[in-house]
């Protein structure tokens, strides 16, 4: 095999990708890895061979909304009428990544001409994906969208400013001309637009109806470089906000930015600014967090050559990636509204989306522990469960860790969990819709791989069916 | 019976609190409060008035090296403070950078020794970024029970002799990986590597806290029975987690503490 041209190792490559593709199906098993992992065996350069046959590569990274940003980028792409590759499963890593590109490709290796790639990339995989996809002749400017960075899994990535040092490492790796879209309203990014490969693009919330409650726990206080204070004079959640430092260092104005934002049923709008030019958009998402994806999907989209039509149009097409805001309709006629949470600051997120005045709801919240949620489950201490209190109606929980998570809602003051626990998040989420009334609706929080459970078991039933067959993600 | 009290301070709150660690005062105040024990808590910034004298349970959670960096200054001020407190017997908890903070040195990721409090007689240090980090769940025998909780630091704590520990691991890494010993105790001081948060779901640690508390103030540490099988639930839980999930512990990446 290592004696094989090029272009008949890489076809090889995606040939026995597909094949394991088909083999995973067959057997129902997950393992969205295997197809990556078996292409690359046969041929290391496998995923920037391909990459090689992009038109446009975008990669999304961040703590938060890196799916949901993904998924607006390549609905944006296709209402411009663009032919777009996305790894939609959520498959973030490497091997996620080329076999999303395997997928999309010919047995050949072939890619149709002028094919852009929207590809979610895992925070601490960056470096290295950007180094194999990036590195090859894509006939325009790559663009790396950087759309947050907030303490997660501790245990798996490391310190917060360990991230941050991937991220510059890898700045100084991708090729000339990179563009970068970074989130002005998040001190912690300034760091990478101070030496970037390219034009910079910036992207904020120019003003919001709510600021963040004081209370919330902030993973960033001050500027790593100079260990000066940030300081806010307008905070919307976590440490994003219109900040400064003492000396002078201050949000740089963002080119892409939204103002007169306000929340509708289930829709957000808001005025959507391109240099200067302004657009109402009536997104179909809830709370600030979406807002945020919006822009980092629309400033990626805009460095793409992308018109301001395009993007609203795409905008507002946008449907929620499943365990994120996701609605499903279960054949008893209850419902379940699924929203991902996994870390201190994502979690307070979905909990705001909640907080209506007035809105009560039956919860129920999966936490687990596995190595894609973080092991250490001690960041729900540092979310802020007290503000669900006046909201939840019932309460139920699940995961590997429900009985810890059942300790922390008691001392929130929510109320009692239903006994009997179920660790299985599948148990739990049958016994918990049983508890709901006919016609009602059941709020699901949850980790990462407990989602996961919910969805392997929501495809066997009907509803759920339909989403599997409509978006024909593996497992 | 007449009604006691206890003042909590809580150490530089807002810069040692990467790991839920406020979850500490919450079960001290949960826990005294279904007792009809009133709690005052008082956070201690850099600067910050602190008054010993006043204070029955003093504590302090984790940060990230750049956080021990920033704090290093002041809590060397009130060093002589500190250890004053501990000789008089009243109730500190220090958990991870704040454990190594506490003892009389840590060497951090880069080589350079921040000064710490003395309150145990114990060293850290960072064996640097080549070596891997302690991280994984934890569980160690204290007294006839057990104490579980989560691990996550880069740097290794060495007792020095005569340093009684906390206690005595089963399974994770500890104070260092190598001779077993978890944490550190001396008089009603105490440090550990253990977050989770700790105390809410180490009710019966959680208790002995409060109760050489009060009993240091009012010569009463008797504390009524309370409902605690939520907690009871989350240690039995952390405890299965720790001996048959990741009881191993593993090491994982990562810059400094």
């Amino acid at each position: 095999m290592t004696r094989a041209p090029p272009a008949a190792r890489l076809a090889a490559a995606v040939i026995a990708g597909k094949a394991a593709r088909a083999a995973v199906r067959l057997l129902g098993t997950g393992g969205t890895a295997l197809p990556g992992l078996v292409a690359e065996r046969i041929d290391p350069a496998a995923a920037a061979g391909l990459a090689r046959r992009l038109e446009r590569i975008a990669l999304i990274t961040g703590t938060n909304g890196k799916t949901t940003t993904s998924a607006m980028l390549a609905r944006i792409l296709r209402a411009d009428g663009r032919d777009v590759l996305h790894n939609q499963a959520g498959s973030n890593l490497m091997r996620g990544v080329l076999g999303a590109m395997i997928d999309a490709a010919a047995p050949s290796g072939a890619l149709p001409p002028g094919r852009a790639a929207v590809l979610e990339t895992d925070e601490a995989a960056l470096p290295s994906v950007a180094r194999a996809v990036l590195g090859g002749n894509a006939a325009r400017p790559p663009v790396l969208v950087f759309a947050n960075l907030m303490r997660d899994q501790l245990d798996r990535y490391g310190e917060i400013d360990a991230v941050a040092l991937r991220w510059q490492q890898a700045l100084a790796d991708v090729p000339a001309g990179t563009i970068v879209a970074i989130n002005a309203d998040d001190p912690l990014l300034d760091l990478l637009a101070r030496r970037p490969p390219g034009p910079v693009i910036r992207f904020g919330i120019a003003d919001a109806p709510a600021a963040a409650p004081p209370a919330e726990v902030v993973d960033a206080i001050w500027d790593p470089e100079s260990g000066e204070d940030f300081r806010y004079d307008r905070r919307f959640f976590a440490h994003l906000g219109h900040w400064r430092t003492e000396t002078g260092a201050s949000r740089a104005e963002p080119s892409v930015s939204a103002a007169e934002i306000s929340e509708d049923g289930d829709e957000i709008a808001f005025t959507l600014r391109i240099n200067g030019d302004e657009r109402a958009v009536g997104l179909p998402a809830r709370g600030l967090y979406s807002v945020y994806n919006a822009l980092a999907a629309a400033a990626a989209a805009h460095a793409m050559g992308v018109d301001g039509d395009a993007i609203v149009r795409g905008l507002e097409r946008h449907e929620a990636a499943f365990g994120r805001q996701e609605r499903v309709e279960l054949d008893d006629g209850r419902r379940l509204w699924i929203l991902l949470g996994k870390n201190p600051a994502g979690m307070n997120q979905a909990l705001r989306t909640l907080q209506r005045p007035g809105a009560r709801h039956h919860l129920l919240v999966l936490l687990n522990d596995g190595i894609a949620d973080g092991e250490d489950v001690s960041w729900i201490w540092d979310t802020d469960w007290e503000s669900q209190a006046p909201h939840v109606e019932s309460l139920s929980v699940g995961g590997r860790r429900a009985a810890d998570l059942a300790l922390r809602l008691e001392y929130a003051g929510l109320p009692r969990a239903a006994a009997p626990i179920l660790r299985d998040p599948g148990a739990a989420l049958r016994a918990a819709a049983d508890r709901v009334p006919t016609g009602g609706e059941l709020v699901v929080l949850s980790t990462y791989t407990a989602l996961l459970r919910i969805r392997s078991l929501l495809a066997r039933e009907s509803a759920a069916g339909a989403w599997w067959d409509a978006n024909g993600a593996a497992p | 019976m007449t009604a006691r009290s206890l003042r909590v301070s809580v150490l530089y709150p807002d810069l040692l609190n990467i790991y839920g660690d406020r979850g500490n005062a919450m079960a001290v105040a949960r826990r005294c409060g279904l007792r009809g024990i009133d709690v005052e808590i008082e956070h201690v910034g850099i600067g910050g008035a602190w008054n010993p004298d006043e204070t029955d349970v003093l504590l302090a959670g984790g940060g990230q090296d750049r956080e021990q960096r920033r704090i290093e200054e002041d809590l060397a001020a009130r060093a002589d403070d500190l250890r004053a407190y501990r000789d008089d017997d009243r109730v500190a908890l220090a958990v991870c950078g704040g454990y190594q903070l506490f003892g009389l040195q840590y060497r951090g990721i880069d080589g350079a020794v921040l000064r710490g409090a003395g309150v145990f007689d114990a060293v850290s240090a960072h064996p640097g970024p080549r070596t891997p980090r302690c991280v994984g769940n934890v569980a160690a025998l204290w007294e006839g029970d057990t104490l579980v909780g989560f691990e996550n630091h880069g740097g290794r704590t060495y007792l020095n002799e005569g340093q009684e520990p906390l206690a005595d691991v089963v399974a994770g890494f500890g104070n260092n990986g190598g001779d077993g010993s978890e944490g550190a105790r001396s008089r009603n001081c105490f440090g550990t590597y253990l977050h989770g948060a700790l105390l809410p779901k180490n009710p019966r640690f959680c208790d002995r806290l409060i109760s050489l508390a009060l009993e240091r103030r009012y010569g009463d540490g008797t504390l009524d029975p309370i409902d605690d099988a939520g907690a009871r639930r989350a240690h039995a839980e952390a405890l299965h987690v720790a001996l048959h999930g990741n009881g191993e512990g593993r090491f994982g990446p990562g810059q400094g503490a």
